[in-house]
């Protein structure tokens, strides 16, 4: 069998011929766009994210969550299955909440995102992330920003009378029971089983005058 | 993840040419379903034309008493419209049995009906479906079928539609309106609309090439009790195994359409006649030639007894 001369590369020469070849591969990935050899497409997407405004040139492909966690570095919004089913994702956009995994950044052009670090700060607390504290509304912590962002949206909808599965009557106002909670809370699953604290907390904001 | 390249449609007769004219194109609207496929390469589109900036976010009056629900009403917003609420409640109850909070802030009414079935061999690109690779068999057959079809079913698919709302669709007549690709308009009744499997699973509409989905209107109220009463695994976020769509008047006479069993959200008009006489007369026409494996043979007395259920709330 004939050795193949790259064996007797040193691993420094070996890394090195590696990072000369990625760097060409970006290079004529850059001059294919768009699309040409199904290579990447490169859109312009603006995004107003806990107030500020941000200006990004992403892959078409990119959802919301990896705009906010890959390119703006806000690492607080949680990627937990990435396919709608657990929650850890939900942002509220344009004041609705959404699973970020599930929406291309380019389908929100100019759109207003509040992610769990605009809601509040370890100094000055939203009082939904004072309420999951004081309750212990977690364990390992991994599904509470998406937790927090949602239930900050589910008592907006109730103000808003959303009716949900568990209203007994569709035409009579939302109320704030412990069933109306957790049917509204049902898209955002935590592991760690705190669902009664979670119940607690969100209870415990929703008794307080807005 | 595919490329794939972008825009945003102003118009309908836009999108709808846009859609016809440029191959492998997809309309995307909430995507809650066609990113969650995208993702796995189930879809594979190369040119994705949001829809989102089109008009079509308006529930109406229509001339005859009715409503006509534009087709990206959001899921959340056409729950809670009064009118629908009070005039429409099957169909209320209906959306608030499906998906989480979330999506429902995302998902639209075209994008619902068009839902792509849950079928997990349809998921599992590594196995057969015909749903998914035209051809390749099905893997459902002789496999888990639990959650599957028992009526309206084929030997080449038995996966059912997941959708609640169609099914509250089906049971009030809606009408779905188009835009064709050349710019005419198409009113499809919703009993028209989905097509069985038969030997062409991958068929799941009548609707053509690039054609646009604008409305759903429902004609004029038909009072009497609505119910949705929806069986599944647990109590919230999780697809049906049997539900029941019914619209029952005073005398007991009425209509229902069944969810989590059939193709297509499944009505048989003929069958309701016998519903002033019970669950068992009626269920015996409305699932007549089903179909079951082992694993889903329970879904039989099971639609039976949820059928019960429901008329005996309507009595009460």
């Amino acid at each position: 069998m004939r050795q193949h001369p790259d064996l007797n590369l040193s691993r420094r020469e070996l890394l090195l011929s590696g990072a000369a070849t990625m760097a060409c591969g970006s290079l004529e990935l850059a001059q294919a766009q768009p699309a040409a050899l199904g290579g990447p497409t490169m859109a312009k997407v603006n995004l107003k994210v806990n107030g500020r405004e941000h200006s990004l040139e992403l892959d078409t492909r990119t959802t919301l969550l990896d705009a906010l966690r890959e390119h703006l570095h806000l690492n607080g919004t949680k990627k937990g299955c990435d396919q709608g089913q657990c929650g850890a994702c939900t942002v509220i956009v344009n004041g609705r909440r959404i699973n970020s995994c599930l929406t291309l950044a380019v389908m929100q052009q100019g759109a207003r995102v509040t992610t769990i670090e605009g809601l509040g700060t370890p100094q000055a607390l939203h009082p939904m992330q004072a309420a999951f504290v004081r309750h212990d509304g977690y364990q390992c912590g991994y599904c509470t920003p998406g937790q927090i962002c949602s239930a900050v949206a589910v008592l907006d909808e109730i103000r808003a009378g959303v009716p949900s599965h568990a209203s007994a009557d569709l035409t009579a106002p939302a109320q704030v029971t412990a069933a109306e909670l957790r049917e509204r809370m049902s898209g955002n699953i935590c592991r760690c089983g705190a669902y009664s604290n979670i119940v607690d907390a969100i209870t415990e904001v929703a008794g307080k005058p807005a | 993840m595919r490329a794939f390249t972008f825009e945003k449609a102003r118009t309908p007769a836009e999108a709808a040419a846009a859609a016809a004219r440029t191959s492998g194109a997809k309309f995307v609207a909430g995507g809650t379903n066609l990113l969650d496929l995208m993702k796995l390469e189930i879809e594979t589109p190369t040119h994705l034309i949001d829809v989102n900036g089109l008009a079509l976010d308006a529930i109406e009056a229509t001339p005859d008493g009715g409503l006509r629900i534009g087709a990206l009403v959001r899921n959340t917003d056409l729950a809670a419209d009064s009118r629908v609420r009070r005039d429409y409640g099957v169909l209320s109850r209906a959306l608030l049995a499906g998906a989480s909070g979330q999506l429902r802030n995302m998902a639209t009414t075209a994008g619902n009906l068009l839902q792509r079935t849950r079928c997990p061999y349809f998921y599992d690109t590594h196995q057969p479906c015909n749903r998914r690779l035209p051809g390749s068999g099905c893997s459902a057959l002789g496999g888990y079928s639990r959650q599957h079809g028992v009526v309206g079913v084929s030997d080449a698919c038995i996966a059912t539609h997941p959708s609640d709302m169609a099914v509250a669709m089906r049971v009030l007549d809606a009408t779905v309106e188009t835009t064709q690709p050349g710019g005419a308009a198409r009113r499809i009744p919703i009993a028209d609309f989905y097509r069985l499997p038969g030997s062409t699973p991958h068929l799941e509409t009548v609707l053509a090439p690039g054609e646009l989905i604008t409305a759903v209107t429902l004609p004029r109220p038909l009072g009497g009790r609505q119910l949705y009463r929806k069986v599944r695994d647990r109590a919230s976020y999780a697809f049906a195994l049997v539900s029941v769509a019914a619209v029952v008047q005073r005398d007991g006479s009425g209509r229902i359409a069944l969810g989590g069993v059939a193709p297509m959200p499944w009505r048989v008009e003929a069958a309701e006649s016998a519903l002033p006489r019970g669950a068992q007369p009626t269920v015996a026409q409305l699932l007549a030639g089903a179909r079951t494996t082992a694993e889903s043979a329970y879904k039989l007395p099971l639609v039976e007894r949820t059928l019960a259920a429901v008329l005996e709330q309507a009595r009460s």
